[in-house]
């Protein structure tokens, strides 16, 4: 079967989430995307962060770097070293996409800034993502997305009335900034079909995670009114909040009208809606609910997802084997295309375990010259 | 970058942020409302800047009409009405083969519950986002500025642009159904692998963060100071090292009492072994200095001294930052600020252009 992106090729350079997110998404799509790191500095998911297997900390261990990084190539490289260079400028002049989530000015200090491979592949389209963009008093600020997730209004807008703000899980705004870099890079190869020309697309995760509060920003803006956490209310329902159901588990449960109220009344009547959801699980009130017409929905751990009969309807998570790890299940893509859907192919790789598909296959060394690069400690 | 893109956007709330990314990214974006529709609500009017607004009642005939003049129709058809049958994809490919129909819907299209209604509330707890905020054992919470409609739109932005993709090399269409409940999954960060490789389910923290040291000690996130809250954590490691390192500098040269911060040595310290009673006597005297900073004292002096942490901002701390004026982030159409293009590309932030 034909994949939608088959044919693009994506080099990452840099680690964690920001950056690697992006080429996930459309490797799930059938770009071939190449995971660059050095055996020096491997990708900092790799070691820094829970879970691993069997709690034990190793490179090939972590399930936090896996979950980023399924259906693609790993390859090291060391661009300190001159040949090491050589070899990923060479690679770049093979690529479409060039993915970089380092802090502003360190990739082109490696000798890998887009001004300087443009000349070599002018049809390049380069991302950069970093906390603040490339640019601004603050561009050089150093920050991990879960105390960005705070800069950017999120956690001023989570959390009861008069209580503390709350944490919102892990890096969220990563998340919006490669879901954004992604579609980004997707327009700039439109545009290169059309014109031959490449595109350098300066991403800030700060400015990306903004255009999720655009009506509150922009309500600031025009009327000064400022957005307050209000808990599970919602100014514009009739009944809007979370219940304790039977077995400790919640309900998530809203209604938009007073003929909705009408029909949750005549569902749970003689009883009060709080004592008719604490006699029933809330996988069996959202049943009833959704079939009485009421907005209704079980308020899903992160254990429950895997169990959960619509995800698993559409495949969402995708078993693979890592070499270590074992199976384990991977996060499909959020959207079904009708005639290319997005698939998981492969499990993440292990460090530097394609160096040979990639610069003897893609980049097409010989035997020698590979043996040449390695001698000279290029994929260190 | 998408000019020669022609989106006929007939979504709700659920699918504006799809349109409005796709127009920032350069596409002609015409927005569908119908006569009489309330347009005036800030969530409306920022999120479907940069379209050209056109009121029509939407009825099969219309719509197949539309189908033909677009590359991308985006709609986001109530579940269980028969607004899904109006937005058929077999029926409009049968107009136009080249169409991208993207639909955006809580569940998706297929599988049990894809007749369900849900709004933010039931998406953010349908796709785990609520069982992770909040405190610990107390009432899941949401955002109270709905994103779950904003998953599912960026998501269906970048849906829209790999069919646009295969539709260049084929010249078929395709149909992308967007499911809001995994678009939230999304936000999840790297909670999914903890269940299946740790055999442990995270959950809500609070303020506080859990889970970094073997004797249970929880670390202080939310600090309240002179004019709402700082976000510090003591990390470890050599990040948090020069961060610690630099804080109680600051600290030493505002004279304030440092306590136990006067003797130590960070390059010794783990926060991975630390005792709730180590953690408590290290964090009372950051408490007190906080106390007495503002939100705007600290992004300054943070960032001047390569410290890690930011301010809780408001939207109004948002809209006074001065990096983001800096970089043209705001753009004034009449008398609107909004917030503008969210890529710069090639050195420049395109324009917004006025809704029509």
């Amino acid at each position: 079967m034909t994949r939608a992106l088959q044919g693009i090729r994506i080099l990452e350079f840099g680690g964690y989430a920001a950056g690697p997110h992006i080429g996930k998404m459309l490797a799930n799509f059938g770009a071939t995307v190449v995971h660059v790191e050095s055996r020096a500095r491997p990708d900092g998911f790799r070691l820094q962060y829970p879970p691993y297997k069997d709690g034990k900390p190793g490179l090939e261990r972590s399930g936090c770097f896996a979950f980023f990084n399924d259906s693609k190539l790993g390859v090291t490289l060391d661009v300190k070293n001159p040949r090491g260079l050589e070899l990923a400028r060479r690679l770049v002049a093979r690529c479409d996409v060039l993915v970089e989530n380092m802090r502003p000015g360190v990739i082109a200090r490696m000798g890998l800034g887009y001004e300087s491979l443009k000349k070599d592949n002018p049809r390049l389209v380069m991302l950069s993502t970093c906390n603040m963009g490339q640019t601004g008093p603050r561009a050089d600020t150093p920050g991990f997305g879960s105390q960005l997730t705070a800069l950017a209004g999120m956690c001023h807008l989570t959390g009861e009335p008069g209580g503390p703000p709350m944490l919102l899980y892990g890096p969220y705004i990563d998340f919006i900034a490669s879901t954004l870099g992604a579609a980004a890079v997707l327009a700039a190869l439109e545009r290169r079909h059309a014109s031959g020309e490449g595109a350098y697309i300066d991403i800030s995760q700060y400015e990306s995670g903004l255009m999720f509060l655009a009506g509150e920003l922009l309500e600031y803006h025009t009327a000064g009114k400022i957005a307050e956490r209000a808990g599970n209310r919602d100014p514009e329902a009739v009944l809007h909040g979370v219940y304790r159901c039977a077995g400790g588990t919640w309900i998530a449960l809203s209604c938009w009208s007073e003929d909705e109220c009408r029909r949750l009344e005549a569902l749970v009547q003689p009883k009060s809606v709080d004592d008719w959801l604490a006699e029933r699980s809330a996988e069996a009130a959202a049943q009833m609910l959704q079939a009485a017409g009421v907005h209704a929905h079980p308020v899903e751990s992160v254990a429950d997802l895997f169990g959960d009969p619509q995800l698993a309807a559409r495949a969402q998570w995708q078993g693979k084997v890592h070499p270590v790890i074992g199976a384990h299940s991977y996060c499909g893509p959020p959207f079904i295309l009708s005639e290319t859907p997005g698939e998981v192919t492969k499990a993440a790789p292990m460090l530097g375990a394609d160096n040979e598909a990639v610069f003897r296959g893609l980049l097409g060394l010989s035997a020698e010259e590979y043996a040449a690069y390695d001698a000279a400690g290029a994929f260190a | 970058m998408l000019g020669a893109c022609r989106i006929v956007d007939a979504s709700g709330r659920l699918g504006w942020l799809a349109g409005r990314l796709l127009a920032d990214l350069g596409a002609r974006v015409v927005k569908i409302e119908a006569p009489g529709a309330d347009i005036s609500s800030p969530q409306w009017r920022a999120l479907n800047i940069n379209k050209r607004l056109v009121r029509l009642e939407l009825d099969a005939r219309k719509l197949e009409e539309l189908a033909c003049e677009c590359d991308i129709l985006i709609a986001t058809p109530e579940p269980g009405t028969s607004e899904i049958a109006l937005f058929d994809y077999a029926r409009l490919r049968a107009k136009n083969p080249a169409l991208v129909l993207t639909v955006i819907t809580p569940f998706g299209l297929t599988g049990p519950k894809a007749g369900w209604r849900a709004t933010d509330l039931e998406i953010m707890a349908a796709g785990g986002a609520m069982s992770l905020a909040g405190e610990p054992g107390g009432t899941p919470l949401r955002v109270s500025a709905p994103q779950a409609y904003a998953w599912a739109g960026a998501q269906a932005a970048v849906g829209a642009l790999i069919a646009l993709h295969h539709r260049r090399n084929t010249g078929r269409g395709q149909r992308v159904d967007v499911s809001a409940q995994a678009a939230v999954i999304t936000s999840l960060a790297h909670a999914p692998p903890f269940v299946e490789i740790a055999g442990i389910t995270p959950t809500r923290a609070g303020a506080f963060m859990t889970g970094r040291s073997v004797a249970g000690a929880r670390f202080r996130v939310f600090w309240p100071c002179r004019d709402g809250y700082l976000n510090f954590i003591l990390y470890g490691g050599v990040a948090g090292r020069r961060t610690n390192e630099q804080l109680v500098a600051w600290m030493r040269s505002r004279g304030v009492a440092l306590g136990p911060l006067a003797t130590q040595d960070w390059t010794k310290w783990d926060p991975t072994v630390a005792t709730q009673g180590e953690v408590d006597a290290l964090e009372a005297p950051i408490a007190r200095f906080f106390s007495k900073v503002s939100k705007a004292e600290f992004l300054e002096g943070a960032h001047r001294r390569e410290m890690l942490g930011y301010p809780v901002a408001t939207v109004a701390d948002i809209a006074a930052d001065p990096q983001l004026a800096a970089r043209g982030f705001w753009q004034d159409l009449g008398s609107e600020r909004h917030c503008g293009v969210f890529a710069v590309i090639d050195g420049k932030r395109p324009p917004l252009v006025p809704a029509g």
